[in-house]
């Protein structure tokens, strides 16, 4: 007889399809995490009157909206039809959602960045009579941008749940919380690398507690999968990745508190905070794509669920039937 | 938006009106006379004018060199060969499956000692996109580019698919991808080629089975129901579909054909049932297919609600930052 765990696949061929996504797709997950992150940082200082911080996110946040943009049009199969993507709104589909989360967030910030632009040039954009209206606009402007700052950070975590692929799919109840950790200390880190000690703190604060999330948050998600839907999290490229992300932040996390107030310090822990989150976000995307690659990622789950519901008595609702 | 998960009627659930609605269309695959000729394969990819696939390698597959379904192959004719100990395990595994949730009292129990267990069989199976009721697929695409039809099937438009591939990977039976050129680079080297490659059309979107959508507006069968001569691959209304199968797979019971079991005609299950249901004689993995599919929606609302509080989180994390952070 055939034991409980050994299955017969055929010719080991994988069951689902790993989605055609290339490394801009994890490149995205870290700089849209570094962009919500910044936006929060950025409208913390404009409420608290921390000048250059607020300014620097605000940069911060621009850079790596714009180049996440680029990454996922890139990354499309149909680039040129990129604008579709807002020609409906769907709630089920994470991707329509963060679409349009994208898009607002860079509507704000936007005017926000133009208003540091200008400042910066000393008033010399061609603004002429909206000077005025983009000064009064960008206080309101960044604040809106905040409001879609949390919610960029964390819809990446449900687009890569709500799929089919066995790892991805098993962390659904936990990953938003490693990631929104993870945009924290990323986006804390780019600022302890842009701005001076002085105007620092929150950064520093921020990085803490977004290490203490991130380290926390990866070790419940695991400890609550599959057992087998986890390994990829452990094993080759992505196990390596994730080992080093937790080291980098620790040691990110250590810098900061010992030496955040020093200069060069600061800005080696913040260097090490944005390689951890990179290294995150990488991390778990090949442990997805690793998962679909053997069916055993796929059936080994699925047959021990079934299992368990039959065994508590459930008979009804297994797509295999006898009649 | 329609239902998530459950029992329901997908096309009602898509929001069309009563005078567009025609009673559900859906396939019954029956493995148990499928003879493996692959003129299903042939006959899908002539009428949706598909493609080649790869380089025509053999795989060593059995008789299965398609491999799989994919952007271009829309019909796939599984092989299976298997011996004495694997046919009487998977008659054992079904009647496990029959036991399950009988009635302990009413009817006497049917005789299904079973027959003499053949010494070799070969599974062949025609494998198509199911249809579900529902479609991760199709609740996952962004762009509005799939969409349910009056027939209550799931079509993806590719003049408006932008190519994500969020569907990819949002289908549990891996059934859509995108399509690239469609060959293996191996085509183009010399002494390698095997015929030319003719120019792929739609590349860089998402495709699959239309169940013949264009077909079926003008009240014809499918190309691969039309073309199957040994009627292992039905057309119908899915209601019609789901009761000729559970007839079919009690005949076979009767048979002491106990390894006969049903997939995807519980409406029950976590995809809602499928609009393509078929009959197996054996675990649906050994077929390739999944043995337990959820569609990724029906935890969405899971998914949002921790994301909410993961985001309320940060936000509370920035706060205190600013509060503390000196």
């Amino acid at each position: 007889m055939v034991p409980e765990a050994e299955f017969t696949s055929y010719y080991d061929k994988p069951i689902v399809k790993a989605p055609p996504w290339g490394h801009e797709i994890p490149a995205y997950l870290f700089l849209g995490g570094v962009a919500g992150g910044s936006g929060l940082l950025a409208a913390g200082a404009q409420l608290t009157g921390r000048a250059v911080l607020r300014r620097n996110a605000r940069l911060s946040a621009m850079a790596a909206i714009g180049l996440g943009g680029v990454a996922l049009v890139a990354d499309l199969g149909k680039p040129s039809r990129f604008y579709n993507m807002l020609r409906t709104f769907k709630v089920t589909s994470p991707m329509s959602v963060g679409s349009w989360i994208l898009t607002a967030y860079a509507g704000g910030l936007t005017v926000a960045v133009g208003a540091e632009v200008d400042r910066m040039s000393g008033s010399r954009l061609p603004l002429g009579p909206l000077r005025p209206v983009l000064r009064a606009l960008e206080g309101p402007a960044g604040l809106e941008a905040a409001v879609f700052a949390a919610p960029l950070a964390g819809y990446t975590a449900v687009l890569l749940a709500d799929t089919a692929v066995p790892t991805w799919n098993a962390t659904h109840r936990d990953l938003p919380f490693v990631f929104v950790s993870s945009a924290s200390l990323a986006s804390a880190g780019l600022a302890m690398v842009t701005t001076p000690v002085g105007e620092a703190g929150p950064a520093r604060a921020l990085a803490v507690l977004g290490v203490i999330g991130d380290v926390a948050a990866m070790r419940l998600m695991e400890r609550r999968m599959d057992p087998v839907a986890a390994e990829p999290l452990h094993h080759g490229q992505a196990g390596t990745m994730l080992r080093w992300s937790e080291r980098l932040a620790l040691a990110g996390a250590v810098g900061t508190v010992v030496g955040g107030r020093r200069r060069p310090l600061a800005v080696l822990s913040g260097l090490a905070l944005l390689g951890a989150s990179a290294l995150t976000r990488f991390g778990v995307f090949e442990a997805g794509i690793h998962s679909t690659k053997d069916p055993r990622y796929v059936v080994e789950p699925q047959r021990r669920r079934l299992a368990a519901r039959r065994a508590a008595g459930e008979t009804s609702d297994s797509i295999t039937t006898a009649r | 938006m329609g239902q998530l998960s459950g029992p329901t009627d997908p096309t009602a659930d898509a929001a069309w009106t009563p005078e567009h609605t025609h009673p559900r269309k859906g396939f019954f695959t029956d493995t148990s006379i499928c003879i493996g000729c692959k003129a299903c394969e042939v006959a899908c990819k002539e009428w949706n004018q598909n493609p080649r696939d790869g380089d025509l390698e053999l795989t060593g597959m059995s008789y299965d060199n398609t491999v799989s379904l994919g952007a271009s192959t829309w019909r796939h004719v599984a092989f299976v060969e298997q011996g004495r100990e694997q046919i009487a395990a998977a008659r054992t595994s079904g009647q496990a499956l029959v036991s399950l949730g009988m009635p302990t009292i009413g009817a006497p129990a049917p005789d299904l000692s079973p027959p003499e267990t053949p010494e070799f069989r070969w599974l062949m199976a025609s494998d198509v996109c199911k249809h579900c009721t529902h479609a991760g697929c199709l609740d996952v695409c962004p762009t509005g580019a799939l969409f349910r039809t009056e027939f209550g099937t799931v079509v993806i438009q590719p003049d408006v698919c932008n190519g994500c591939g969020t569907c990819v990977a949002g289908c549990p039976f891996g059934v859509v991808e995108r399509r690239s050129d469609g060959t293996a680079a191996p085509t183009y080297r010399e002494g390698h080629r095997k015929g030319e490659q003719p120019p792929v059309p739609k590349r860089g979107v998402a495709q699959k089975c239309t169940l013949c959508y264009d077909r079926l507006v003008d009240d014809e069968t499918p190309a691969c129901a039309q073309t199957c001569p040994t009627t292992s691959i039905k057309f119908g209304d899915h209601a019609t579909m789901v009761e000729t199968a559970r007839e079919r797979v009690a005949e076979l019971h009767a048979q002491g054909m106990t390894e006969a079991r049903l997939y995807g005609a519980n409406e029950l299950d976590g995809v809602g049932g499928t609009g393509a249901v078929f009959l197996l004689l054996d675990e649906p993995e050994v077929y390739g297919l999944p043995p337990d599919p959820r569609v990724c929606t029906a935890d969405l609302m899971t998914m949002y609600k921790r994301a909410g509080v993961a985001m309320a989180g940060m936000v509370a994390a920035a706060a205190v930052a600013f509060w503390r952070g000196r």
